[in-house]
């Protein structure tokens, strides 16, 4: 006869198993799975009409470290992300002490300003970008009304930066958001009187004290814009290749098609992402100390 | 105690919008003085100790320490260091890091750092808890850190914004002595604030007393609670029986006021008064004696009928009516230690109060 704790321990274990089978049965099929078919094809062979050969091989890997191609758009889409995350930290830490430091009256309907994009699709916002930085659009027809005349802002490198920085801008305010306002700035009063100078205060104490605020938003930031196709494609005109360009057109549009090399790009991001992310956190966490 | 004067402030005013939180205040504060600024909350108290760190500036007026004129001056440049109310030690760093703060920013050689801030700690008796975060301190021992991260700049003066709030009863009494017992050792003038008129009354040198901006009295504990100079700070410093009355004339030392009602109350004024002026007679209630009624009554005695006897240890609580509308609080020590409280005052009973002018005070709006 099992006693009343036994008894009870084994209900208990029923009932987690329960509740977490849903979540474990959908991460299994729709995360685990498709990324172990990610790996397996990054080292399958493409046949001439873009189908899956399973025979072995490491050219794929090869392939993107030996084409300039491939090595540039890993650089191009690292370079591009680090920038994009540093302005969105450079304009969302201000934007964030800001909101936190607004009368509490305030603070909701200034967060809402931050969240009623999300409100439109992410495509028809980066639509309307075009209209602002297209040759006759909104920006031109200004600086060629003050006598600067007009310039090429669509379809530029320039152009593909300032529409990742305004998509992504919001990942990065909300967790700041949250990390600020829990900082209680008497203690930027304390050190000023110890002797802090403002510089010093927020090097010493709130930068410290914000950092895990800093590192949710810019993992949140990094991580989208190094896979991102779409900003790139209609803001920068497809001009360059980054990487999220290339793994798109590999698996649906390249002549043929090649779903071996895309997967072993798409591997290779994720590698590059987790790698980037662990120096991250140790860089950050040291600066904790 | 030197006569040099740490603290000056000059017809200093700060406003917040329409609000007046700081009224034209005028105040020294001596070198080495334990110096008090009581009030109630909102009296801008607070302010006026923000405004002497750096931390706001006033509206008008100038604050000068040790004679230099402080303006726009910084905080962190300001020869003075604060004890929070909250504390406000730094959570990220430990204990010897949150001392260390001031003396990195200042570039004390690292040795020397090391040095101090075990000096620091020992003084608040708190070695051997260096490398504990603020978190696993206790609300007394955090209040420590935070003496020993002001005190370890040894700065011209300290100031302590309320910092005995959060502590419980018992740990605030321990700490009072404490802190009064450190002053005295380290020598630096310190400027408290506090709405603990009790607190203020067992450490202070000098008391400031405020209300709503204003800087009603400044003197020693004696001065403020034997003759404090308006209704307000004798309301506020202790308990007090209040009679209001209009002025009819003088008697020796003593200026006579009498109520709506006919009554006759003699005091002293803390400044001459002229014949009608409406005034407020006061005296504490441990002032006023209680005799047994022997059929006439004495110089400066009324007669009344014991209303409510209250026992409350150290000593016994009465409150007699002298007529429909009045009522006088007497304090009777309980000297002697008898549980027989039958021959003790009992309600009902028929009794004379005896208000001694030498202890009672007229007292002018």
């Amino acid at each position: 006869m099992a006693t009343i704790q036994q008894q009870q321990q084994r209900r208990d274990r029923i009932r987690l198993a329960l509740l977490l089978t849903p979540g474990l049965l959908w991460l299994l099929l729709f995360f685990a799975l498709p990324l172990v078919i990610i790996f397996v094809y990054s080292f399958m062979t493409n046949d001439a009409l873009g189908r899956v050969v399973y025979e072995p091989t490491l050219n794929n890997y090869i392939t993107i470290f030996t084409q300039s191609l491939y090595v540039n758009a890993y650089w191009r889409s690292i370079w591009t992300s680090v920038l994009t995350t540093v302005i969105c930290l450079l304009i969302g830490y201000p934007l964030a002490v800001f909101i936190a430091r607004s009368p509490q009256q305030w603070r909701m309907p200034l967060l809402m300003l931050i969240l009623i994009p999300f409100w439109t699709n992410f495509l028809v916002r980066i639509y309307a970008w075009q209209i602002i930085l297209a040759n006759n659009g909104i920006i031109n027809g200004f600086l060629e009304m003050i006598g600067v005349g007009r310039l090429t802002l669509l379809n530029t490198e320039g152009a593909t930066l300032v529409g990742l920085i305004y998509g992504e801008l919001p990942f990065m305010v909300l967790p700041l958001y949250a990390a600020i306002d829990r900082f209680d700035f008497t203690l930027m009063e304390a050190a000023a009187d110890l002797g802090a100078n403002k510089v010093q205060a927020f090097l010493r104490i709130m930068l410290p004290m914000t950092m895990p605020g800093i590192v949710a938003g810019s993992v949140l930031v990094f991580i989208p814009t190094l896979g991102q196709f779409v900003v790139s494609e209609l803001l920068g005109g497809a001009k360059v290749d980054y990487l999220g360009n290339l793994i798109q057109r590999l698996f649906l549009r390249a002549n043929p098609i090649n779903w071996p090399l895309g997967s072993a790009m798409a591997v290779l991001m994720m590698l590059v992402l987790l790698v980037l992310i662990m120096m991250y956190f140790r860089v950050t966490s040291e600066e904790e100390r | 105690m030197s006569d040099s004067i740490a603290i000056e402030l000059r017809d200093v005013v700060k406003r917040f919008g329409d609000v007046v939180a700081v009224d034209h205040v005028n105040l020294q504060i001596r070198d080495g003085e334990f110096f008090s600024m009581l009030g109630p909350s909102g009296c801008g108290k607070t302010s006026t100790l923000r405004m002497i760190a750096g931390f706001e500036l006033p509206t008008a007026g100038s604050i000068l320490i040790h004679g230099r004129e402080m303006g726009l001056t910084p905080p962190h440049l300001r020869p003075v260091n604060t004890v929070f109310q909250s504390y406000a030690l730094f959570p990220h760093m430990t204990v010897a890091q949150n001392v260390a703060f001031g003396l990195e920013m200042r570039k004390v050689p690292k040795a020397e750092i090391a040095r101090q801030v075990k000096e620091a700690l020992e003084l608040v008796r708190l070695s051997g808890l260096e490398e504990r975060r603020p978190r696993q301190l206790s609300g007394g021992q955090q209040q420590r850190v935070a003496l020993a991260r002001a005190l370890v700049n040894h700065p011209e003066v300290l100031l302590l914004d309320e910092p005995l709030g959060a502590l419980d009863q018992k740990l605030r009494k321990e700490m009072q002595l404490e802190l009064k017992s450190l002053q005295a050792r380290v020598g630096i003038t310190f400027v408290f604030v506090t709405h603990d008129q009790e607190e203020a009354l067992t450490m202070s040198d000098r008391i400031a007393v405020m209300n709503k901006g204003k800087l009603l009295q400044v003197g020693t504990p004696t001065e403020i609670y034997e003759r404090p100079n308006c209704r307000f700070v004798a309301d506020f410093i202790g308990e007090t029986n209040f009679i209001d009355g209009v002025v009819i004339g003088r008697d020796g030392n003593y200026t006579v006021l009498e109520t709506p009602e006919g009554l006759r109350f003699r005091g002293l004024a803390t400044r001459p008064l002229s014949d009608g002026t409406q005034v407020t007679y006061s005296i504490r209630p441990e002032k006023v004696r209680l005799l047994a009624p022997n059929g006439e009554l004495p110089p400066n005695g009324l007669a009344g009928t014991v209303m409510t006897v209250n026992y409350i240890g150290s000593d016994t609580r009465i409150t007699v009516r002298i007529n429909d509308r009045r009522t006088i609080d007497i304090w009777e020590q309980n000297t002697r230690s008898t549980l027989d409280r039958d021959e003790y005052w009992q309600p009902g009973e028929a009794a004379v109060i005896v208000c001694p002018p030498d202890n009672a005070l007229v007292l002018s709006e």
